[in-house]
């Protein structure tokens, strides 16, 4: 049996079901990793012996009956800006480098209690700020379609591992696309949860009031039952919401007739790459054979999405990674004179070069005298962008659209003209402005062989219309295609 | 002709909520305990971690906003002031700044010339920093965390003042209030309650204010009231000397009576405030604001009112009872138990104020028990004990809140009410002063007084003085 071709929820019955064992589940993950790692460079740490002692006593729980959950047992990475007590948690940064939390973050908490088995943490860009994950002060992590190419970011290592087969499933965090955009670039699926549906406790700050945790997974079904699992009323975090309407597996329905989906017509102009529109515009196509009702429309604003969006963030992340000092923890330049020449060296020794660019650019329009012109008017702009998908959704169930403009660059290409970069948000950011679901699903490979994605937006708490519509979506499409593997020369 | 100057003062007052845990996490408030004993990942500023407002401070502001005469934000936030400094674990403290918990209220002082209302131009919710410990033998810097997050409100009032009596009386109204409430101990010498004193001159009738300096680390009353007067002088030296009042922070030293500058306008920091997005705004409705409303103690003035008219003791005694909460719940609970109001108020205003003053202490450090004064009263009362050892086991019982009960059994104190051993120890005292007995039948009156000394010195103190002159005055007859 190939243990790795399985799905999360698969492998879980099979372990129930006594065809595999935790151990050798693991043990085929660490192999695959083994094969892969060194090109593909996924994750900053691994813990395989934790790995192992965690097999053992899932194993044991699993039998005695203790332990009886769709993912019980299931090998899983963790993007490196979650905390994992005991673990390094490194946010791709040389300034947490050395960092070990003592605590864990709520949502792996909620995969621990699920009986997974943590296996590592992923690669990323620097405390989740880049489109590419080559801002990882660990090195860039590769696309395992393509290693000349970029798995896409932020959440780049753990939808790159989920593609080559290095987990099951893995947890990504998403500020303005981070969870989405790498999903679509490495043919997998992400979700986007509504703002807060998973607790932020644990996780290491970039946008507070647009960071969400989602899963990337194998397949929808995976998806819905990972979201399941981590969305959670906590009350550790003020803006955790109580939801009574999470059982999302439930929304596994292979039916779309009646579905109104509308199809922003801004989605789909200039910058849009051909063979994306073209994929994007078939798979909208497919729903609507199986009976869902597809319009087009006019989304206004979605050209000042992006401004607001790097005005906000970088305000909020300005503030957030001021704790980085070398005061507490994590990297403290070797020699100081003083206390500010201590702050100085350490910070700049310490943070690459895109986090120092945004820690500038949010200080900036927090100055007094620009806040006025540029933070509060990127807030209002943010309201205006929720009225205008307020009243989209007063029509539409759901909002069909690409996840990228493009499929994944070439590495190398992107960070030497980050405004470049910053655009090629322009279709995931609104809905974290808006605090909206959103799940990104592979559509189709451009001629390059590179997967592509399809976007789909939800109302606020309405992700079981998403996971019913992207669900129905892949029956129509059917196995996607696995990455080509160079150093095999295919595995099927 | 030398010039008149007026002296603006408005004050920034930071105080110490009495909250038992801490703003935004579980962490105790309490005060000592060994450094970062007090603390967790929230408190110490460790990534992943996020606040959670705690209600009671909430209600503690909105409580002081009313009894201010605030106007309540019901729809506010908290923002975030940025500045780096390690006693601060986040690098930015969590405050208030564009939607502050109370606005626009005032409090009465009396003055001279009368009463005035003092305004109060906002009250806000914040965080309070840890502490940090420079230890010079190894030149290093330490920091506890043990006090951060501690909530704090800070009440700023009007430039209204204008002079340190005023400002005196106005902190003391604040105490006054805020200790009713409970929200706070208020002790300027343990920090719970901080002023930082904006001063600045203008000639008098001149409209427009002079350039203020805000002067910090005032620990005392009596700091402030003397940095008050140095500060006035300094700036008025200034002007008259043709040179200008610079507007900075200035540090009072007062065991050298003077200040020092700490840091000027151009060097003064860009807080970069932003609404805070780990915390939602609080929304406080008309329902809970009417429950803390109908919370509110009765405040000094409507207990005068009421002492007055319950209790029959001079209006002075009132006064200096209602000044302190502390006194007044120990009167008023005292007096519920033995039911002689103006004993307790006697014992109050004479030899508790004499120790109180002899040692230095504040009402508020009073210590004894209703239950033990009460007790006490009704010893003194039942001629269980005299005076004179009323007055010994009231000291003792100040120190450390003995039960004097026990203490009078235990020492043998209780007054010797047997007639026929008095009787004895009378004649035997006559026997052996004749030049007093014969002095007191020549009519010198106060003869007695000596036998009543040597009766009293002979019974060990524990004769009732009363019984003893009766005594003396039959058998001498």
């Amino acid at each position: 049996m190939d243990i790795l071709s399985l799905s999360a929820v698969e492998l879980a019955a099979k372990i129930k079901a006594k065809e595999v064992t935790v151990k050798e589940a693991v043990e085929a993950v660490f192999a695959r990793m083994e094969e892969k790692e060194k090109v593909l460079n996924c994750y900053v740490t691994l813990d395989k012996e934790g790995a192992l002692k965690q097999a053992e006593e899932v194993q044991k729980k699993i039998d005695d009956g203790t332990l009886t959950g769709a993912l019980a047992g299931v090998p899983v990475a963790i993007k490196d800006n979650m905390c994992t007590e005991g673990m390094l948690t490194t946010c791709s940064s040389k300034i947490l480098g050395n960092f070990i939390p003592t605590f864990s973050s709520e949502a792996v908490l909620n995969l621990k209690k699920a009986g997974v088995v943590i296996i590592g943490k992923t690669n990323m860009d620097e405390f989740a700020m880049g489109s590419t994950t080559e801002t990882s002060a660990f090195g860039e992590t590769r696309n395992p379609w393509n290693e000349k190419h970029v798995p896409g970011g932020s959440s780049g290592g753990s939808a790159a591992a989920v593609a080559a087969e290095e987990c099951f499933f893995a947890l990504g965090s998403d500020t303005g696309g981070s969870i989405r955009q790498p999903a679509s670039f490495c043919g997998v699926v992400g979700m986007k949860p509504t703002y807060g549906t998973v607790s932020r406790y644990g996780l290491i700050a970039y946008g507070s009031s647009l960071d969400q945790i989602g899963p990337l997974t194998k397949n929808v079904e995976d998806c819905a039952t990972v979201m399941e699992v981590i969305a959670s009323h906590d009350l550790k975090d003020s803006t955790s919401v109580k939801r009574e309407d999470t059982d999302f597996t439930s929304a596994l329905i292979e039916d779309v007739k009646g579905m109104k989906i509308g199809i922003p017509r801004d989605y789909f102009g200039e910058g849009l790459d051909s063979e994306v529109k073209e994929a994007v515009l078939a798979a909208a196509k497919a729903l609507e054979e199986k009976g869902a009702i597809v319009e087009e429309f006019d989304l206004s604003l979605v050209e000042y999405a992006i401004p607001a969006y790097y005005t906000i963030a970088s305000a909020e992340a300005s503030s957030n990674l001021e704790r980085f000092d070398g005061v507490k923890y994590g990297y403290r330049t070797e020699e100081y004179e003083g206390l500010h020449n201590m702050y100085k060296k350490t910070r700049s020794e310490g943070f690459g070069a895109e986090v120092k660019r945004r820690i500038m650019l949010g200080s900036f329009v927090l100055s007094s005298g620009y806040y006025d012109a540029y933070y509060l008017k990127a807030l209002r702009t943010k309201a205006l962008i929720k009225k205008a998908f307020d009243e989209a959704f007063a029509k539409y169930d759901v909002i069909l659209g690409p996840v990228a403009p493009t499929t994944a660059p070439e590495l190398g290409k992107s960070l030497s003209d980050p405004l470049k970069m910053y655009l090629g948000d322009i279709y995931t950011i609104s809905v974290n402005l808006a605090g909206l679901p959103g799940i990104s699903i592979p559509c189709g490979v451009d001629k390059k062989g590179l997967p592509i994605g399809l976007q789909l937006i939800g109302d606020c708490f309405q992700e079981k219309k998403l996971i019913q519509t992207a669900y129905t979506y892949e029956k129509i499409r059917g196995e996607f295609k696995k990455p080509a593997d160079s150093m095999e020369g295919g595995r099927k | 002709m030398a010039k008149q100057y007026e002296t603006v003062i408005g004050l920034e007052v930071h105080v110490e909520l009495a909250t038992k845990t801490k703003i935004f996490c579980g962490c105790s408030t309490a005060f000592g305990g060994e450094a970062n004993t007090h603390t967790c990942p929230v408190c110490t500023g460790m990534p992943g971690s996020l606040p959670v407002l705690n209600k009671q401070v909430v209600e503690y502001a909105i409580a002081v906003g009313l009894a201010t005469n605030c106007d309540i934000t019901q729809y506010c936030k908290f923002d975030r002031k940025n500045y780096f400094y390690p006693d601060n674990p986040q690098n930015y403290q969590i405050s208030q700044l564009y939607l502050p918990i109370c606005r626009n209220g005032g409090v009465e002082i009396e003055t001279e010339e009368g009463t005035k209302t003092i305004g109060i131009h906002e009250i806000h919710m914040e965080e309070d920093a840890g502490k940090l410990i420079h230890d010079e033998w190894n030149d290093c810097s330490l920091v506890d965390y043990n006090r951060s997050g501690v909530p704090l409100i800070e009440i700023v009032s009007e430039p209204d003042m204008r002079s340190a009596d005023e400002v005196i009386a106005y902190l003391e109204k604040l105490r006054l209030i805020i200790q009713y409430l409970g929200a706070s101990d208020c002790k300027l010498q343990e920090g719970s309650m901080r002023a930082d004193v904006n001063l600045s001159v203008r000639e008098v009738g001149a409209e427009k204010f002079g350039t203020r300096t805000e002067m910090k680390n005032l620990n005392s009353f009596k700091a402030i009231a003397r940095a008050i007067e140095g500060e006035r002088e300094r700036q008025i030296d200034l002007l008259e000397a043709g040179e200008e009042v610079l507007q900075e922070t200035r540090r009072w030293d007062d065991t050298k009576e003077c200040s020092y500058a700490m840091r000027s306008k151009e060097d003064a920091q860009d807080y970069r405030y932003f609404p805070e997005p780990d915390l939602v705004p609080i929304v406080i409705s008309d329902e809970w604001l009417d429950q803390i409303r109908e919370r509110q103690p009765e405040f000094r003035t409507e207990k005068m009112k009421r002492y007055k008219e319950e209790f029959e003791i001079p209006d002075y005694d009132i006064e200096i009872i209602t000044g302190s909460k502390h006194l007044a719940d120990i009167f008023e609970a005292t007096t519920a138990i033995c039911k002689q109001p103006k004993k307790v108020s006697n014992w109050l205003m004479v030899e508790t104020m004499r120790l109180l003053k002899e040692k230095e202490m504040e009402p508020e450090d009073i210590c004894f028990s209703p239950e033990n004064l009460a007790k006490l009263i009704m010893m003194a009362d039942k001629k269980e004990i005299n005076s004179t050892v009323a007055k010994e086991v009231f000291e003792v019982m100040f120190a450390n809140d003995t039960d004097p009960e026990k203490y009078v059994e235990e020492k043998g104190l209780k007054t010797v009410n047997d007639e026929g051993a008095l009787r004895t120890t009378v004649e035997k005292v006559i026997a052996d002063n004749p030049q007093s007995v014969e002095d007191y039948h020549n009519g010198k009156e106060k003869a007695i007084g000596f036998l009543v000394g040597q009766t009293m010195k002979a019974m060990q103190g524990k004769a009732d003085p009363g019984m003893v002159n009766k005594l003396l005055k039959e058998l001498l007859s």
